[in-house]
């Protein structure tokens, strides 16, 4: 009887050993090599992700010996990872905060933030809406402060119809939130808590697309993704109301909900030529992939500021 | 006449009871299923013509036609043959020695209880313990072999309680008739206890690790990665597995990732129904032999 929990042993371990094995060896394909090698762990941002993700399958394909791990721990997480010196770049949807420049500066590690690209947040409503075509930064700060009683469209503006209104916003941990919170209530993380919250962007979209007395905001990505189930709300900053989009994004009209993303690379792993060579990568091929994935691209000079920086 | 009327009602009566009753179970049986085949028919549909040749071979792509869950593949399965390589021996082992060798004290209670216990800790715990315990303390590195011990931590308590309920079932006649002809404990825990334990410590050990191979939580915490290109080659690499993968595909806005997110759960399901179908095959042919 022995013999066969010796079998279920053999079963148990040889065949996953050997179907790892075989397939691992099949799965490779042969690809030019460019000589350079090694790994480059970068973690962060889910916005910037996207963004990151298309540099590093490019990079691939050219350095196929060199390994790049992209995770998305959040803006947060990720610099948690950064200042110990785990990763070598750190994606981010805010800048560095003082806090996590003082981890930095206590574990030794030196960093250089590189803006990559612009992203809109965009204020949306369900396509039902008739109302509310543009909303000014004092009505969103009146909307969504801490401690706001507004719970009706006609508290807004007294011609708007009396129906409730149901918010939808990003979760507190996601850089996002605290952009909206700074920009539109004065203070990062104060908003009211009463509104549909979730990390994930999809769940925002459906829930506006199926509610008509919605109102959310989210990254302008994932609005050009959906166009046809959400309705944009101008924002007007002081100067008129202005719809997100590349041109109002890119030239400043849109404010004050337009925001640059960052990555920041940590200075000692740009000494390693694998690493100087992904950043250099980064910011000649970044600008086509920014606007591929959803984003709005930098000026051009920004890109050479950068690529200066690690020269 | 009065009587066999009044008996005639209450038969009616009683036969509507059971009759309602048995409607009653089946209706909560169907829910379940019900619910499972919808499931499966939604998948399948979102799935429909995605699920092909490239999508196995392929690594992730923010291009959704040439996106594929390979490295997520490959990483799940490394940490499920390591999970199962610690999980399943000290699972028995200590299933073996609670039930066949342990004294009954307090101690032994005590041990007891805290197992069953943690069989219902919530995994993203076991998640932050593997941080700190394999991945800080132990330096071992955000790797499989971390994630690995990860969920080994998480399936243990179920395959215990399994294992145990599998020996406590093995009639004590048995052990006693081995006892009599002069075998050691040993002996009559290999020889006897052990062979008509087997296919319950299967299931237990099945059941633990399809909780397993399915959970993102704890190895979110342990590895955040979802853009890997690479087949690990040794236990101390980097890895993702198919949950975070499907997860990162889900929360993407082109809908063509819903897709892929469907296909991938297809593979998963695909890869669970074949573990447990070894595991049955197993245990049917095991459980033949000790009846012979």
């Amino acid at each position: 009887m022995h013999t066969s929990i010796k079998k279920w042993f053999e079963l148990l371990v040889v065949i996953p050993v050997a179907t790892v094995l075989t397939a691992g060896c099949a799965g490779q394909t042969p690809a030019p090599t460019s000589g350079l090698s090694g790994t480059i762990e970068i973690d962060g941002s889910s916005t910037v992700f996207p963004i990151t993700e298309a540099v590093a399958e490019e990079f691939g394909k050219l350095h196929p010996q060199i390994r790049v791990n992209v995770g998305i721990s959040g803006t947060g997480g990720g610099f948690k990872r950064f200042v110990v010196g785990e990763t070598q770049i750190s994606d981010a949807s805010r800048p560095i905060k003082d806090s996590e420049k003082e981890q930095a500066k206590k574990n030794n590690i030196q960093w250089i933030e590189m803006p990559v690209a612009y992203d809109g947040l965009s204020v949306m409503v369900n396509p039902q809406n008739t109302w509310a075509t543009s909303m000014s930064t004092s009505e969103m700060k009146r909307l969504w402060e801490p401690g706001s009683a507004i719970k009706r469209w006609n508290q807004i503006r007294s011609n708007w119809p009396d129906r409730p209104i149901n918010l939808y916003g990003p979760g507190t941990d996601s850089g996002t939130f605290d952009y909206f919170t700074e920009a539109i209530n004065g203070k990062e993380d104060a908003s009211r808590p009463d509104f549909t919250a979730s990390e994930d962007d999809n769940v925002l979209v459906q829930g506006i697309s199926g509610d008509p007395n919605a109102l959310g905001y989210f990254g302008y990505a994932y609005y050009v993704e959906n166009k046809d189930k959400l309705k944009l709300v101008a924002i007007d900053g002081g100067s008129g109301p202005v719809l997100p989009s590349v041109d109002t994004i890119l030239n400043g009209t849109y404010k004050p909900l337009s925001r640059p993303i960052f990555i920041y690379v940590n200075m000692a792993a740009l000494s390693r030529p694998e690493v100087k060579e992904f950043i250099r990568f980064y910011m000649t091929e970044g600008p086509k992939l920014v606007s591929e994935v959803g984003y709005v691209p930098m000026p051009a000079r920004a890109y050479s500021e950068n690529l200066t920086k690690v020269q | 006449m009065r009587n066999g009327s009044a008996f005639k009602r209450h038969l009616k009566l009683r036969k509507i009871k059971g009759g309602l009753f048995s409607t009653l179970f089946l209706g909560s049986t169907l829910v379940g299923t019900l619910v499972l085949i919808v499931l499966l028919a939604d998948v399948l549909r979102d799935s429909a013509g995605w699920l092909d040749w490239q999508f196995l071979t392929s690594y992730p792509s923010r291009k959704p036609e040439e996106a594929g869950l390979l490295s997520a593949f490959f990483g799940s399965l490394w940490v499920m043959m390591f999970t199962a390589l610690f999980s399943f021996p000290v699972g028995i082992g200590t299933a073996i020695y609670l039930e066949e060798y342990a004294p009954d004290n307090r101690l032994i209670r005590l041990i007891q209880m805290n197992i069953s216990n943690l069989a219902g800790v919530p995994s993203i715990v076991y998640g932050l313990l593997g941080l700190s315990l394999f991945v800080q303390a132990l330096a071992l590195g955000r790797s499989i072999l971390a994630g690995a011990m990860t969920l080994t931590l998480m399936s243990l308590p179920v395959i215990i309680i399994a294992a145990q309920e599998a020996i406590r079932s093995v009639p004590e006649a048995h052990r006693l008739g081995a006892f009599a002809l002069g075998s050691t404990r040993w002996q009559v825990v290999r020889r006897i206890v052990l062979p008509s334990a087997f296919p319950g410590v299967l299931t237990g050990t099945i059941l633990a690790m399809s909780r397993a191979i399915g959970e993102a939580a704890p190895i979110i915490a342990i590895s955040a990665l979802v853009y890997l290109t690479y087949i690990p080659t040794n236990p101390l690499d980097r890895f993702t597995v198919l949950p975070i993968q499907i997860f990162n595909w889900v929360s993407r806005p082109q809908e063509d990732f819903q897709h892929l997110a469907a296909a991938g759960i297809i593979v998963l399901l695909v890869v669970l129904l074949s573990m447990n179908a070894v595991a049955i095959f197993l245990r049917n042919r095991y459980q033949k032999r000790t009846e012979e």
